[in-house]
Parts: structure tokens; C-alpha cells; sequence
């Protein structure tokens, strides 16, 4: 219940990276993976991120279940892409080349087989980052990064708050839903939907009514501690960049800056075998 | 004479949404160093004292205020929020509201974080504070890893990490065992010593806040302070027990023994009570005059659990092999400190959990096969908080919901939800919305809504935490009156006197199995399973041992007995 | 921004944000379609827009929503997460006039919360979801516009019932002002 985001402390040169440098790169490199869809950079981008992995001494164990979610979730993307637009990848890369028919307007061909790779891969490329990021950065760690840079220390603090009271919330849905069950409440499959929310309603009701007042509560003690005093605040667990910090973060700049160069000098997001 | 620190000079509040004003025409002086008891009933005004004290009002509260608060010579109204809360640090009843930080350290830097503190500073002046409250041991630990107790002391270190001069507890004991609880004062009394802070307690446990000696107890009721004395004049006074504040337990047995306390009996701690020779034998006199009560006769056995074993999915054994047996019309309390396994084993009973071994039998028949759904219908479990149980607006729907689960409808639906509510007194409401309640209402309005469903045993999880003497007779005597009619009432709780006053038996729990089964009175004198449970002996016992009655255990017994019997009409 | 956020307000953001998280992670209701479940977080996050305001219901969604997908591992889908920020902002908008905090919600009041979350839904993954698809995935048209339909639908039965009914239970359990008479 206390490690929903699976944070692994385990020393490594990643770990001993800022959350702030963490958060830069993670942002830099996600944009990267979203503006281009230029195959040879999709490819390197997860060889990368596995390298990376390596550094980090996070094993493939540690993010195993996390990994089978994403493995299944990209799959069934993929089937939809596939069943709703058979030959978008025809429209995106301007050639036809039929392998064969399955039926109907069911057909394969090679642009649509290489939009899937590049489709797969834009996830290979995004996703072990954000695994990366979760496993190697302390939760405490993450408001003082986003004051870093830029976001409202109010902002950032409010998702301290998210985290820190997340466990908490979760136990009381917990207990309230065990109450209600006992009452009766039951939203299996056994029910109507409406039934089935009305039941859901009868458990959000009091967990939510409970947090309002457990907003008054909180907000007068953190008012009475000085919170929203001055401009500026700082961070018991801020850290300082270092020469390894503004190292990562220029790589991934560089990385963004290729990205976005690529795409410019092409005049497409695409890299084009078929021409 | 030292200088004032806090100065109320013909103060009054009148809340926006009130008719009426909470404090009225107060006057108090408070000096530097000194450390004052705030007590009253509900209601009385102490929490918004507090809230004039430490600058909620008039910053946070919207209302109408009349006269002056002086901070150390400064008026309130003409500072900010900030500028008195460097003054008045505040602990907070509700230590979960007021653990902000992810981990023990952040929490306590968070008043110097919002001050623009430098990083190095903080580390130093975190670790003094820890060290301070004893818990530097524990600086990287998440608030879920905590107890009650030391998420407490962190609150305490999170305000004395600003070096305020005056320090204000808001019902301190309010969450906390009995063991706790003393801990909790002895170190307030520590603190205050140390670092010669002014400090203001609002607790209504008279008993356990007068632990360590305070200076003056201010009693208020309805707005007013109806007392400002030393602690033995006032309790040598009848005024504690006209405001229905519970004066300490072994002065109402001197009082039945005949003994009136006098101020110059030094009466505000067991320890250091003065008793002649003479008072000491009245007492004797009276434990051998007074004659021990029948034993109540055996019944029929309700619910058996036998070698109840619980382990949670992360593989954490909370229940290793619990036994017990609760006979029908019994009214029993569990005890023992938290994560004993208490509530596992009441959730286990509910079938909210499913024990790995072991048996349940109610009424002889084996409840192992049974949904949840179909407990509730033999066994009722009431939360601690009545707000995590409501969910309807109208108090009849309220009441209802279990029935209608079950397809009970129309007139039957209505008979059922309708004894219910006289039963708890509500009959005149059932038209209510339930926001209208006090809080003691809305607890009946949940126990309501489990006693529609007719079941023979209920379970109540701190059926009186927070509550003050007068709701927690309120909210007791209900419940014995539903004893009376023949439903068998199991507590889980940290009060001792509860336990004392309406429970013939308590079962108490301590790292996952009974370490004692037996009368309240007995738990109480045993010194060891008193150690264990984190529970507190009994001033009673204490009392009996000083003035040498012969038989210090059935001293307790006689005492509780004879008290039921001058308070039972 | 700094000045403008109260103190509540930042306290609403983080418990809002961890109710969205808990209702999003751990509460799966069932659903006719295999596979599936119904999430109720957006009745929670209309509620708790109307109650706190248009930048409340921005971050609670943003925050939310990007904590949901952390938590899942399958990367922060920042095209969905986008369109919960801007469904909690409209929201927020919509209901600016409506005092739900001052026990004000009777029949005009719920006809004009159910109009706004319908509206911020349609607006929400009927356009914002499925353009910023399109802007980085470039994923097929059709396969995108009908995922934001079927969402839409969804969250939009599910605010009518869970949002309705939270409304209803908060206003109610707000003493009408200049009524107590007494109280600690």
C-alpha cells in the first residue's frame, strides 16, 4: 500500500542524479518520442533507455508486472489501429505494396506492417523512461523538483500532498466499502450499471464528505505553520545540480533538438523507406 | 509576578453562521513560563479559545468580535496568521491532519521550509527538534509507518522547531492509548521544563492531562470561564462535577468512603495525595462495610472463535491463533494497543477478512461459509466515525439501506426502520436531514441503521473516542440500555474508565493473541499484562495499596460495583 | 499564480488529486463489455471542480490523471491526461455561479451541473483527447474519435449519477447559514 509507484532505493549513478534533472530529461525525452516518427531515432531511443536501465541497477524483475501491463495494453492498441484503419499506413507513407489479403478490406502491406513497427516503437521509446523515472526517484524527492523547475512551489506542493495522503484515502475506501458490504452494497456484475454506480455512490459519499472536512483540517494546520507566506519556500529534500545533472540534461536537449531537426529538414515526421 | 504572554480582555466571538456568540465577555491573563489546563465540556468554547489563541480567528473564521487577544503585548486583529503562529505553536488534535510531509524530517522542516530556511540550517535545527521529542530514530519513516503516538511527537517537534514561546495542545490525549497518553504528558511536562515555554493544555481527561502537575485549570462553560484556580481547589470543589466533567477516580472513592477532599491534600495527583491515618481508615472501613456484588450467572455462548489464525496478503501475521468466547447479553471489551490485532480480529469475526485457520461459531452454528452480507444479518459492526458510514441525506433512508438491500420493503420496511429509530431515540427526527445531527446523534443514527437488520451481537469500534464526559455517558448509557434489551455488545477501546464502569469482562489483546481474559478490575491491577497492552493502572489500585486495604483487587471490583449501583436509578 | 491559490485551494488540489488517484487505481466497477471496467473519477473531479473552482478542477485532473497512468506504468498518455486537466477547468468554469459550499442545490443547480458536464465531455474527448492524439501519434481518425466517443459516453453516464449525487449529499450536509444555534 505504500509503494504504489514502486520507487526502488538502490544506489546508482541514476539515483544520485537530482529528481529535478530526472524530471527535465524524462520531459525533454517524452517530447522527443512525440514530435518524430523518424524510424532510425525510434530504434535508438529504447537501446538507449535499456543502457540506461543497466546504469540504474533496476532488474527486469523489479518492473516485470508493470512491463506485462504495457506489453498488453500496446498489443490491443495495435489491433484497433489495425481493425479500424487497415491501410493507414498506405495514407501516411504514400506507396502501396500488397503482401497479401486476409479478407474483406482486411489487407497486409509493407507501409502498414512499418507503421506498426514505428508505432511499437514510439512506445519503446517513451515508456522505459517513465519506468526509469518511478523507480529511481524518491516521492519526497519530486515537489522540490518541480519548484526547481519552474512550477509554483503551491502547485508542487499539492502533489506532495496527493502523495502523502493517497495511502491514507486508499485505507478509508477501504474500510467504508467493507461497512457498506456489510449493509448490502455490492457492485458485482450481478447488478444493473445504475445499480452498480448507485452502489459506488453509496462508498464515495462518505469517503468524500470525510476528505471535505479533512480539507479544513489541513489547510488550518498548514496555515498555522506558515504555509503561502512568502514568494518562495525551500525544500528539505532539494538537492543541488551537479556536473553529471547538467550533463544528462544536455543530452536530452541534444536529443529533442535532432528530433526536431530531423522532422524540419525532412519536411515530414516520417522516415520514408518507400520512396 | 512575570510578565503576561496571553492577555483575553473582555473578548467576545460571535461565529457568521452562529445566532449566538461562542465566548463570551472573557478576561484571562496568562504568564510567561506557566502551564495551564483548559477544560469544559462540549460545546463550552474551548476549541475556539483555542482558535483566538493561536490566530484561526480572526484570520481563518469569518464572525464578530468584540474586546482584545494580546499576544505577548501584541494585538491579534492587528498582526497576520504568520505573525502569530511564530508566537503560538499549535498541536493539533487530528496528528494525521497535521502530518503534511511525505517522511518524519520534511514534516518537522516545514515551518522553516515556509520561511526560506537554508538547507544546512534545516538539517541542524531538524535533528535538535528530533532529538528533542525522541524521534530521530525514525527521521526517514513515512507517516503509515508511524503510531499514533509518535506521529504526535513529530507534530510537537514540527512547532518547536521554530522556537515558539508558547505552545498550545489541542486535546492531546484524545487518540492515544492509555500508555500513551501519560507518555504524551510527561513529555509535554519535559519540554516545558527545558526549554521554559509557556504552555496551554485543552484536554477534558482530567485524570490523565493532571499526570504532571499544571498551575491553573481554567473551567469554561457556555462561552465563559466559570473557574480559573489552582488545580487541588478545584477539585476539592463540587464545580467540576456540576459541569459534567469527570473529576479523577480516586477522589470519588474517597468521597463514597466518606472523605471530603480538602485543597491542602494535595489532591491533583495519586502520587502525591496527603491522607491522615484517620481518612486512610475510613477508607479501609468502607471496602469492608460495602458488600461485593452477586456474580452475574452464566449464559449460553454466542459467538465462539477458536485458533483464529490471520495473516495479510503481504504476509504480516496479525492474529496468531486468538480464542474467544462471548456469551449472549454480554458486554465485553477488547483492549490492547494498536496493531495488536484488535481490529483484525473484529473485521475476521465480520468476515470482512478470512482467517487461514481456525473456526467461528455463532449461535452454534459455523459462520465460515457465510458472505459478509449474511454476518451483518447475526453480527453488527459499527465504525468509529459515523461520517465514514452515512451516505444517504435523510435519516430514514439512512436507516433503511440495509433493508432495502435485502428486499425488505413497503410496510415491513417501515415497522423495522421505525423501532430502530426509538430505540435510539430518533423516532422524532426520522424526518431529518442527518447533517442536522450533533455527532452523538449521527453515531445512534449508524448503530440504527445496523439494529434494522436485527442482529444479536453488535461490534463498535471506540464507540466513544473524542467524546467528552457528557456524550460519552450519553452515547454508554445507550448502550446499555440496548444491553438490557438482550443484544450482546463487544467494544473495541482505549478508554480505561469505560472499561471499568460498563464492561464485566474485557479480553485483552497484545501482539496478536489474548494475553488476559478476564474482569476490567483484574486487567487493571495486573502490572504485567498492564505493561504489555499499553495500558494504564488504575488510580484505584493505587489508592487501595496506600492506605493498605488488605485486598487492593477487590478494592477496584468493590469500588466499580457500588459506583454502578449509586449511579443505576 | 502563487498569490491567487489559497492555502485550501492547494489542500483541495492534493486531496482531490489523491481521491482521483484512488478512485481511478482501485475502484473498477464491472462493466457490460468484457475486459472493461467504468471509471468513476470524473464524477469526483466534476464535484470537486464545481465546489473549488476552474484551476482546482485543471490540476486535480492534470495531476490525477498523470498519477493514474505513472502508477499503471504504461507512460503518461499526456493527450488523455491533457483532456481530464481541461474537463476539470471547464467544469470549474461552468459552475463558478453555482455556491455549492453555501448548501445551494436544488433543481436548477443539477440541471445546469449534469448541461456543463456534458458539454465539458463532449468538448473533452469528442475534440481535446483525439486531436492531440492525432498531433502525436497520428494514429487513424476513426479509431481515435470513436475511443473518445465510447469514453465520453462513459464518464459522462457516471458523472451524471456519481457527480448528482455527491452535489446533492454536500450541499445538504452544509448548515444554511445564520441557522445553528449551537455548535463546538
Amino acid at each position: 500500500m505504500i509503494n504504489i509507484f514502486n520507487y526502488i532505493d538502490r544506489p546508482s549513478p541514476i539515483h544520485r542524479l537530482t529528481g529535478a534533472t530526472k524530471l527535465v530529461c524524462l520531459l525533454l525525452w517524452s517530447l522527443a518520442a512525440m514530435v518524430t516518427y523518424d524510424t532510425r531515432i525510434l530504434a535508438l531511443m529504447p537501446v538507449a533507455a535499456l543502457a540506461l536501465f543497466a546504469v540504474s541497477k533496476i532488474k527486469f524483475r523489479d518492473v516485470k508486472a508493470v512491463f506485462w501491463v504495457t506489453f498488453v495494453f500496446m498489443v490491443l492498441n495495435n489491433v484497433t489501429v489495425y481493425l479500424f484503419s487497415p491501410e493507414h499506413g498506405v495514407s501516411v507513407y504514400g506507396t502501396r505494396t500488397l503482401l497479401f489479403t486476409i479478407a474483406g478490406p482486411y489487407t497486409v502491406t509493407a507501409e502498414q506492417l512499418f507503421y506498426h513497427l514505428n508505432l511499437i516503437l514510439k512506445y519503446f521509446a517513451s515508456i522505459p523512461l517513465l519506468l526509469l523515472f518511478v523507480c529511481t526517484t524518491d516521492p519526497s524527492e519530486f515537489a522540490a523538483s518541480l519548484n526547481r523547475i519552474g512550477v509554483s512551489y503551491k502547485v508542487a506542493y499539492s502533489v506532495a500532498l496527493a502523495l502523502r495522503y493517497i495511502p491514507d484515502i486508499q485505507r478509508s475506501y477501504h474500510d467504508i466499502s467493507q461497512s457498506q458490504q456489510a449493509r448490502g452494497i455490492e457492485m458485482s456484475k450481478k447488478e444493473s450499471l445504475v445499480k452498480r454506480l448507485k452502489a459506488a455512490s453509496a462508498i464515495l459519499i462518505p469517503l468524500i464528505l470525510s476528505s471535505m472536512d479533512r480539507i479544513e483540517v489541513i489547510s488550518n494546520a498548514m496555515e498555522l505553520r506558515g504555509f503561502g507566506k512568502g514568494k518562495t519556500r525551500t525544500w528539505y529534500r532539494g538537492r543541488a545540480f551537479r556536473a553529471a545533472d547538467i550533463l544528462c540534461m544536455a543530452l536530452c536537449a541534444l536529443l529533442l533538438a535532432v528530433s526536431i531537426l530531423s522532422t524540419a529538414l525532412r519536411g515530414s515526421r516520417y522516415f520514408n523507406p518507400f520512396i | 509576578m512575570k510578565k503576561p504572554v496571553i492577555e483575553l480582555d473582555n473578548f467576545t466571538w460571535q461565529y457568521a453562521a452562529q445566532k449566538e456568540p461562542t465566548l463570551r465577555e472573557l478576561s484571562l491573563t496568562i504568564r510567561e513560563g506557566e502551564k495551564v489546563l483548559i477544560c469544559g465540556p462540549s460545546g463550552c468554547g474551548k476549541s475556539t479559545l483555542a482558535h483566538c489563541l493561536n490566530g484561526l480567528i480572526p484570520f481563518s473564521y469569518h464572525g464578530e468580535m468584540h474586546g482584545s487577544v494580546r499576544i505577548l503585548g501584541k494585538e491579534t486583529k492587528d498582526l497576520s496568521l504568520f505573525d502569530v503562529s511564530k508566537m503560538v505553536g499549535t498541536v493539533l488534535q487530528d496528528a494525521d491532519g497535521q502530518f503534511v510531509g511525505l517522511t518524519v524530517a520534511e514534516d518537522i522542516a516545514f515551518a522553516l521550509e515556509n520561511d526560506n530556511v537554508a538547507q544546512s540550517e534545516l538539517f541542524r535545527r531538524v535533528d535538535e527538534a528530533a532529538d528533542l521529542v525522541d524521534i530521530k530514530s525514525h527521521l526517514r519513516h513515512a507517516p503509515t509507518e508511524l503510531s499514533g503516538g509518535q506521529k504526535q511527537r513529530v507534530s510537537l517537534a514540527g512547532v518547536m522547531v521554530d522556537n515558539v514561546p508558547i505552545l498550545l495542545f489541542d486535546e492531546p490525549l484524545a487518540n492515544l492509548d492509555p500508555a500513551t497518553g501519560k507518555q504524551a504528558i510527561e513529555l509535554i511536562d519535559e519540554i516545558q521544563k527545558k526549554t521554559h515555554t509557556t504552555v496551554v493544555i485543552i484536554e477534558h481527561r482530567l485524570e490523565d492531562a493532571l499526570h504532571r502537575d499544571v498551575d491553573r485549570v481554567i473551567l469554561m462553560q457556555d462561552g465563559r470561564i466559570v473557574a480559573d484556580a489552582a488545580p487541588d481547589e478545584l477539585l476539592a470543589s463540587e464545580l467540576l462535577r456540576a459541569q459534567g466533567i469527570r473529576e479523577p477516580l480516586y477522589l470519588t472513592a474517597l468521597r463514597h468512603a466518606g472523605v471530603s477532599p480538602r485543597p491542602d491534600m494535595c489532591l491533583h495527583n495519586i502520587e502525591s495525595l496527603r491522607l491522615d491515618d484517620g481518612q486512610k481508615a475510613a477508607v479501609r472501613r468502607w471496602f469492608h462495610e460495602t458488600p461485593a456484588a452477586p456474580k452475574a450467572p452464566e449464559r449460553p455462548v454466542l459467538l465462539e472463535a477458536k485458533d483464529i489464525r490471520f495473516a495479510y496478503d503481504n504476509g504480516f501475521e496479525a492474529l496468531h491463533g486468538v480464542s474467544l468466547t462471548v456469551r449472549e447479553g454480554e458486554m465485553l471489551a477488547i483492549v490492547g494497543r494498536n496493531g495488536a490485532g484488535k481490529s483484525t480480529f473484529s473485521k475476521v469475526v465480520c468476515g470482512f477478512e478470512r482467517q487461514q485457520e481456525g473456526t467461528l461459531t455463532f449461535a452454534g452454528q459455523s459462520l465460515d461459509a457465510l458472505s459478509i452480507k449474511e454476518r451483518a444479518d447475526r453480527i453488527g459492526y459499527v465504525m468509529q466515525n459515523p461520517n465514514q458510514m452515512i451516505s444517504k441525506v435523510q435519516i430514514f433512508d439512512e436507516v433503511a439501506l440495509g433493508l432495502v438491500t435485502r428486499g425488505v420493503s413497503g410496510e415491513v420496511q417501515r415497522r423495522r426502520v421505525e423501532d430502530a429509530l426509538r430505540v435510539c431515540g430518533l423516532y422524532p427526527f426520522r424526518n431529518w436531514p442527518v447533517s442536522a445531527l450533533s455527532f452523538g446523534q449521527k453515531k445512534r443514527v449508524t448503530i440504527a441503521s445496523i439494529l434494522a437488520l436485527d442482529p444479536k451481537m453488535i461490534i463498535l469500534d471506540e464507540p466513544t473516542a473524542g467524546q467528552d464526559f457528557r456524550r460519552y455517558t450519553e452515547i454508554m448509557e445507550f448502550l446499555r440500555e440496548l444491553n438490557a434489551r438482550g443484544v450482546t455488545v463487544v467494544m473495541i477501546t482505549h478508554d480505561m474508565h469505560l472499561m471499568l464502569e460498563y464492561c464485566r469482562r474485557a479480553a485483552v489483546f497484545a501482539d496478536g493473541r489474548i494475553i488476559a481474559d478476564a474482569s476490567p478490575a483484574d486487567v487493571l491491577t495486573d502490572p504485567d499484562v498492564v505493561a504489555r497492552a499499553n495500558l494504564r493502572e488504575t488510580s484505584l489500585y493505587a489508592l487501595a495499596v496506600r492506605c493498605g486495604v488488605d485486598d487492593p483487587r477487590a478494592f477496584v471490583q468493590r469500588f466499580i460495583d457500588h459506583d454502578r449501583e449509586v449511579r443505576e436509578p | 499564480m502563487n498569490n491567487k491559490l489559497s492555502v485550501k485551494t492547494v489542500v483541495a488540489i492534493g486531496i482531490g488529486a489523491a481521491l482521483f488517484f484512488v478512485c481511478g487505481r482501485f475502484i473498477a466497477i464491472p462493466s457490460p463489455v468484457p475486459n472493461t471496467s467504468i471509471t468513476i473519477q470524473y464524477g469526483v473531479l466534476a464535484f470537486m471542480a464545481s465546489v473549488f473552482g476552474p484551476i482546482a478542477g485543471a490540476l486535480i485532473g492534470l495531476i490525477g490523471h498523470a498519477l493514474v497512468d505513472a502508477s499503471w506504468g504504461w507512460g503518461i498518455w499526456w493527450s488523455w491526461v491533457i483532456a481530464s486537466a481541461v474537463f476539470g477547468c471547464l467544469m470549474g468554469v461552468g459552475m463558478r455561479k453555482v455556491a455549492l459550499a453555501d448548501g445551494v442545490c436544488g433543481k436548477k443547480e443539477l440541471i445546469r451541473f449534469n448541461l456543463t458536464q456534458v458539454v465539458c465531455h463532449v468538448i473533452c474527448w469528442g475534440v481535446v483527447a483525439p486531436v492531440l492524439d492525432i498531433l502525436i501519434y497520428n494514429e487513424p481518425v476513426e479509431k481515435l474519435f470513436t475511443q473518445g466517443l465510447v469514453a465520453g459516453i462513459g464518464n459522462a453516464v457516471t458523472t451524471a449519477v456519481i457527480g448528482t449525487l455527491l452535489c446533492v449529499a454536500y450541499a445538504k450536509a452544509k448548515p444554511q447559514k445564520g441557522s445553528l444555534e449551537k455548535e463546538d
